[in-house]
């Protein structure tokens, strides 16, 4: 058939030729695929590590509090582009929201296999308890994917050319935005609140009643740092280039997150008189160095020099750290702040990882696939292996 | 304040009647295990000595019951804390929540449920004693009202001066819990958790949860406003800008010019 009429760089868009990822991709899928049927078929007990003493391990730790986390650059972004109206970050919120959604979508994978009986998943919406931390989360969960899905959804609708639906949402945008700042501010805030609830548990380098407030700040410096790294990761797969004008000052705010939020765990430690448990070279207080050190202060102090943020490399590193602290703070609030306490050491199975892995490849898979059908960057659908026009 | 158990553990002689009775009494399967699962609700641990009952202190504002998103776990006016296995959907909360660490799980099952004692609460119903405390021949498990049991604590405690330590468990950890225990040696000692606050840590999580209601309507308008702000301005600048020319630029328009 000859199709003249579709534009280059759709017609780039069908172009796909599986390589080394694409392989990765298919391992990690089918090793995920088995360890799911395992997990159905002979329970927790046969896939996981965890016990009586340690029920909530790295599905939880990593694929909830950080799937959840990660996606929280789609409430800030949209929420400066709509709200406080600084239109010119305007090509970058359509991959942001994507990735929120993507993020969600994970977290709600990882609950159907993390769910002692995940098909009564539906009795959070039936079954009230106002009293419980984990029905706010429910409740956000459900909420804000079907937000960030209408969001996301002109996008679809205009790829099949209905345009009425797509305009109808984009009157409805402000609404929409709010609706999904006051999830995610809920939200964000509610997995911390989970560990209110065990003060004679967590250790005290990470237990604080400002545990929302601490996970609210941080996933707001995390949700950015994953911004910058989802274009950084889109410029290597899909030869696009890096929105340097919009990262760097995106950096900046980053900062700022960062910033208060450590300040906040530095107070939280002194209330808790604990700051001599960092350097008593405990396990606990070599995790918090590890943490703080690598993910809090470096980014903070790198992102700072304005000749390191305009560096892409060097903002690509600032950015990745950040992330990578957030994810290590997750970790180290689920599970090694919690294993003393336990009275064992939890170390995720492999099959754990497998699964978490496995996730993450499919999220990345869904994300490559979306951009190259879907106009989610500016300039259209990307292709894989094409060099695109430059956005002026 | 409901029924309750009083568990002396100066008299317990370690026969495991208790925990026997009670796999009879809740149809579970497997013989009983030295630590609590989802199939032994209660077992007797030896300590310094002593011999010490495991199983669900049953507290007054229960942990596990704050924290369960499909309330599940309930506390009834008779003192149980009983749990509703077809509502459960397995997120384990409870067990991450527990002070006391009861709550188990069926890890080895493909449709699990949450095991622990439920203070017999269909026995009591019935104007019966929970299976543990008509099994036990010691008398070092007694069932009864709650008040009685802490009278009677008290008194046993005062009678015999030295004999044991000047605390009843279960008196205010968590806020209270009707399963008390006493003995000659800390508790702590004993395998029970001692840094327990006396309020129970449901209400950490209720200033939070309670708050939200306010905090959505303020910050919906706040957001709202700001966003008002920001498009009206707008607004302003570009009728400014097609008025009168080159009159009032320079001031902040809340967006940046991009050229």
């Amino acid at each position: 058939m000859n199709t003249t009429l579709t534009t280059p760089a759709t017609l780039a868009g069908r172009r796909f030729r599986p390589g080394f990822w694409t392989a990765v991709f298919g391992v990690l899928f089918l090793a995920f695929c088995t360890v799911s049927v395992i997990r159905y078929t002979k329970g927790l007990g046969a896939v996981t590590n965890l016990s009586d003493q340690f029920p909530w391990g790295l599905w939880i730790g990593f694929d909830l509090l950080c799937g959840v986390g990660l996606a929280a650059g789609a409430f800030t972004l949209t929420a400066v582009v709509h709200l406080f109206n600084l239109r010119r970050y305007e090509p970058i919120v359509r991959p942001t929201i994507l990735t929120g959604f993507l993020g969600y979508a994970f977290v709600i994978v990882a609950l159907l296999l993390d769910l002692g009986q995940p098909w009564r998943i539906w009795h959070a919406i039936v079954y009230w308890n106002t009293h419980s931390v984990m029905f706010e989360v429910a409740w956000c969960v459900m909420l804000y994917t079907t937000v960030l899905a209408v969001e996301f959804s002109p996008v679809v609708f205009e790829y099949f050319g209905f345009h009425a639906p797509a305009k109808f949402i984009h009157q409805l945008i402000t609404p929409l935005v709010i609706l999904g700042v006051i999830l995610s501010t809920l939200h964000q805030s509610s997995l911390g609140s989970l560990y209110l609830i065990v003060p004679s548990k967590l250790h005290p380098l990470w237990y604080s009643p400002m545990l929302p407030l601490h996970f609210y700040i941080s996933a707001i410096g995390a949700g950015i740092g994953m911004i910058v790294l989802e274009s950084y990761l889109s410029k290597r797969a899909f030869h696009r280039h890096l929105e340097m004008d919009l990262l760097e000052p995106l950096a900046r705010g980053m900062v700022v997150a960062l910033g208060i939020y450590g300040l906040m765990r530095l107070q939280g430690i002194a209330r808790n008189h604990a700051f001599g448990t960092i350097f008593d070279l405990s396990y606990e207080g070599r995790m918090f160095l590890l943490e703080f050190a690598l993910g809090v202060v470096l980014p903070v102090v790198l992102m700072s020099f304005r000749r390191l943020r305009t560096n892409p490399d060097w903002l690509v590193a600032g950015a990745f750290l950040a992330v990578l602290g957030f994810v290590m703070n997750r970790l180290n609030v689920s599970i090694t702040g919690m294993e003393a306490a336990s009275g064992t050491r939890y170390l995720p199975s492999a099959m754990e990882i497998t699964v978490s892995l496995g996730l993450v490849a499919i999220g990345m898979a869904v994300f490559a696939f979306a951009v190259r059908t879907f106009s989610v960057f500016p300039e259209g659908p990307v292709a894989g292996s094409k060099e695109l026009p430059r956005r002026g | 304040m409901g029924m309750g158990l009083l568990f002396d553990a100066t008299r317990c002689i370690g026969c495991g009647a208790c925990s026997s009775a009670c796999k009879e009494q809740n149809k579970l399967p497997g013989k009983v295990e030295e630590v609590l699962t989802a199939y032994t609700w209660t077992t007797v641990q030896e300590r310094e000595g002593l011999n010490v009952r495991r199983l669900c202190m049953h507290c007054e504002v229960p942990t596990c019951a704050s924290v369960c998103p499909v309330g599940a776990l309930k506390k009834t006016p008779e003192g149980p804390v009983v749990y509703d296995a077809e509502r459960c959907m397995g997120c384990r909360y409870c067990m991450m929540a527990c002070p006391f660490e009861i709550p188990k799980y069926q890890w080895d099952r493909p449709v699990p449920v949450v095991g622990k004692c439920i203070m017999c609460a269909g026995r009591l119903k019935e104007g019966k004693p929970t299976a543990c405390a008509e099994a036990c021949p010691a008398e070092a498990t007694i069932f009864g009202k709650k008040e009685d049991l802490i009278w009677e604590a008290r008194t046993r405690i005062r009678q015999k001066p030295g004999a044991y330590v000047d605390h009843i468990y279960g008196l205010t950890e968590a806020g209270g819990t009707s399963v008390l225990m006493i003995s000659n040696v800390p508790f702590d000692k004993l395998g029970l958790k001692s840094n327990l606050p006396g309020e129970p840590p449901a209400m950490k999580t209720w200033q939070v949860l309670s708050n939200i209601p306010d905090f959505v309507a303020v910050w919906a308008v706040f957001l709202y406003g700001v966003h008002w702000i920001t498009a009206r301005r707008e607004e302003v600048a570009k009728a400014a800008a097609n008025g009168n020319g080159n009159g009032r630029n320079g001031q902040g328009h809340g967006r940046e010019d991009r050229s």
